[in-house]
């Protein structure tokens, strides 16, 4: 936080990525009111994107601003951002509140136990705490649908592990430091792995398939067993429901 | 329904469906995929009156061979320099033909280029995800890679006759080994001899090629001091430098959030070109003002829009047709065939 109120006038600091990309950026390492400032520029562009504009990428400390260069250039979409950054106060507008699920049963959370003996609590504890605190989505990045919450209890915080663990399965909660995300694809991980969920970050249906927006409140509700296998259950026929589905549709087509 | 189905008879790793790409979804840490050289696939959609996005198979250096087992389709075969033969008989690299049952297509590397597209004209049948077929390599998503065994299915399946025939090969579509950048957005953290090595120094590519991305070989480009930045959102052409200072040259199928820093971005109109490039092949950064990399953007915009609205227009009369052929066969027997 001290780094950008001593930063001063530095902040933010625009700099040019080819000839198509602007980045934004608030401070040089991670605190809330910098998150808070990307959060609240990231809306403003939402609800008047400058012409050109293609997309923006929220992230930890800056946003990136990707725009047409037959269109606009760097000069005119700073003058946007420096325009909307007066006019908009920031950050008004908290994200949604989104209720993920999960079991913690052993086999589902094979970090688990070792998470408890790193810091001292009972499995539990560790639970409990995951459980009591809320997170907000930071950003997504390294695969479709990694949402980076940040809000774990200091008291339930452990490094990444040394090297990462291939094959783990979709659906993985995972934390390391003071962030947690779901997995959403079978990938290797460095991170904790503390239970399994059945909510879908990502569907496989949907046009824009993602449960999460940036800036997004998150809660942790637990699920026992039967619940979650139940959940699967819904899943697997809905999927089915959907194959049937298009089949017919194309049959029609 | 007029349908065409082929079978893929063998078929190389990162043989992809792809349309034009996904875009708009980075800020869900989904890259836009599509083709790893959009003008190419553009041209084969072009030519046999596709829109530029339609769907297209992007075959790899891995090779692609289909057999038509029914219906007929006229397709369109562009990018790099790759031996496409037509039932036998050697085709034009970028060339529109008819595949009729029974007929095989073979598509394989050549002497220059790492991708090439081949576009029906109809609609390729494959998944879709997030309103996309763009396949995103590393997770499967879209429409997905194709495998020995496979069936392609075309739907609409039309023939045009006055399309058929051989497309030129522009400059601008070939690969590139001088690549344009603006430096940053992290030059500021590499030290002088960096930079300096980065532009003045030849790199390498090296086999580390896949749709993620393009490790280089080459000088190392060593870090003021070890400075980690928090993940911050990359793009297609970013020149990432990991910690034992390697570059790499991310591209159309990129993690769209990175740590490490970025010393240059390639400007979007060499790309393509880049993308192109084998591996072993090398290639030289030149740097460009943010303005010049602006302006580059504008008129290779325009010369790629005339450029397929004349592949697009493009009408092969007989006569034609046969100079071309007479053309090709020449230039074909005095360089790279296999004596007859």
């Amino acid at each position: 936080m001290n780094e950008r109120s001593t930063a001063g006038d530095a902040w933010p600091r625009f700099t040019p990525v080819a000839d198509h990309a602007l980045l934004v950026s608030f401070g040089d390492a991670i605190a809330d009111d910098t998150s808070a400032a990307v959060l609240g520029l990231d809306r403003a562009l939402a609800d008047s994107p400058p012409p050109g504009m293609a997309e923006c990428v929220p992230a930890l400390v800056n946003l990136l601003i990707d725009f047409d260069p037959v269109v606009t250039d760097h000069e005119q979409v700073r003058a946007h951002v420096e325009r909307l950054l007066r006019t908009s106060s920031r950050g008004q507008a908290p994200g949604q509140l989104r209720e993920v699920e999960v079991c913690y049963d052993e086999d589902f959370a094979p970090d688990l136990a070792a998470v408890a003996r790193t810091v001292d609590l009972s499995i539990d504890d560790v639970v409990n705490n995951h459980l009591q605190a809320q997170y907000v989505v930071r950003m997504y990045g390294f695969a479709p649908g990694y949402a980076y919450l940040s809000g774990v209890p200091r008291a339930i915080q452990v490094p990444r592990k040394p090297a990462a663990v291939r094959g783990i399965a979709a659906g993985s909660v995972l934390i390391a430091g003071p962030q947690c995300l779901v997995s959403t694809l079978t990938m290797p991980t460095g991170w904790s792995i503390i239970g399994r969920s059945p909510t879908r970050i990502l569907t496989p249906n949907e046009r824009v398939p993602f449960l999460f927006a940036v800036g997004d409140t998150v809660r942790f509700v637990r699920i026992d067993r039967a619940q979650y296998e139940a959940r699967k259950a819904t899943e697997r026929e809905q999927a089915e429901r959907d194959l049937t589905e298009r089949e017919q549709t194309e049959r029609h087509a | 329904m007029r349908e065409a189905r082929l079978t893929v008879r063998s078929c190389g790793p990162l043989v992809s469906y792809q349309d034009g790409g996904r875009f708009g979804m980075m800020r869900f840490g989904v890259p836009a995929s599509g083709p790893m050289d959009r003008l190419a696939h553009a041209a084969a959609n072009a030519a046999i009156g596709r829109p530029h996005d339609a769907t297209a198979i992007e075959i790899s250096m891995g090779g692609l061979e289909l057999v038509c087992e029914s219906g007929e389709v006229t397709c369109c075969i562009a990018g790099g320099d790759f031996r496409v033969l037509h039932s036998g008989a050697v085709a034009a690299p970028w060339g529109v033909r008819t595949l009729r049952p029974g007929d095989v297509l073979s598509v394989h590397p050549g002497r220059w280029g790492s991708w090439a597209y081949l576009a029906f004209a109809g609609e390729v049948r494959c998944n879709h995800w997030a309103g996309h077929t763009a396949t995103h390599s590393t997770s499967g998503l879209g429409g997905g890679m194709l495998a020995s065994g496979a069936e392609v299915v075309v739907r609409d399946a039309t023939v045009y006759e006055e399309k058929q025939g051989d497309l030129p090969v522009p400059d601008f579509a070939r690969a590139r080994s001088t690549i344009r950048v603006v430096l940053g957005p992290q030059s500021a953290q590499f030290g002088p001899e960096a930079s300096a090595a980065l532009l003045q120094e030849s790199f390498a590519v090296t086999s580390a090629y896949d749709r993620m991305g393009m490790r280089l070989a080459g000088p190392a480009l060593v870090l003021k001091d070890a400075l980690s930045i928090p993940s911050e959102p990359v793009v297609r052409g970013s020149i990432q430098v990991g910690g034992d200072g390697v570059a790499s040259i991310l591209l159309a199928d990129h993690q769209t959030m990175g740590g490490y820093p970025k010393i240059a971005t390639i400007i979007s109109s060499d790309i393509d070109g880049v993308s192109q490039l084998q591996p072993l092949d090398r290639l030289r950064f030149q740097a460009v003002s943010v303005d010049d990399g602006v302006r580059l953007a504008r008129s290779h915009a325009m010369v790629t829009r005339r450029f397929l609205e004349e592949v697009a227009l493009r009408r092969v009369t007989l006569h034609d047709r046969l100079m071309q052929e007479n053309l090709i066969s020449g230039v074909v027997a005095s360089s790279d065939a296999p004596t007859h």
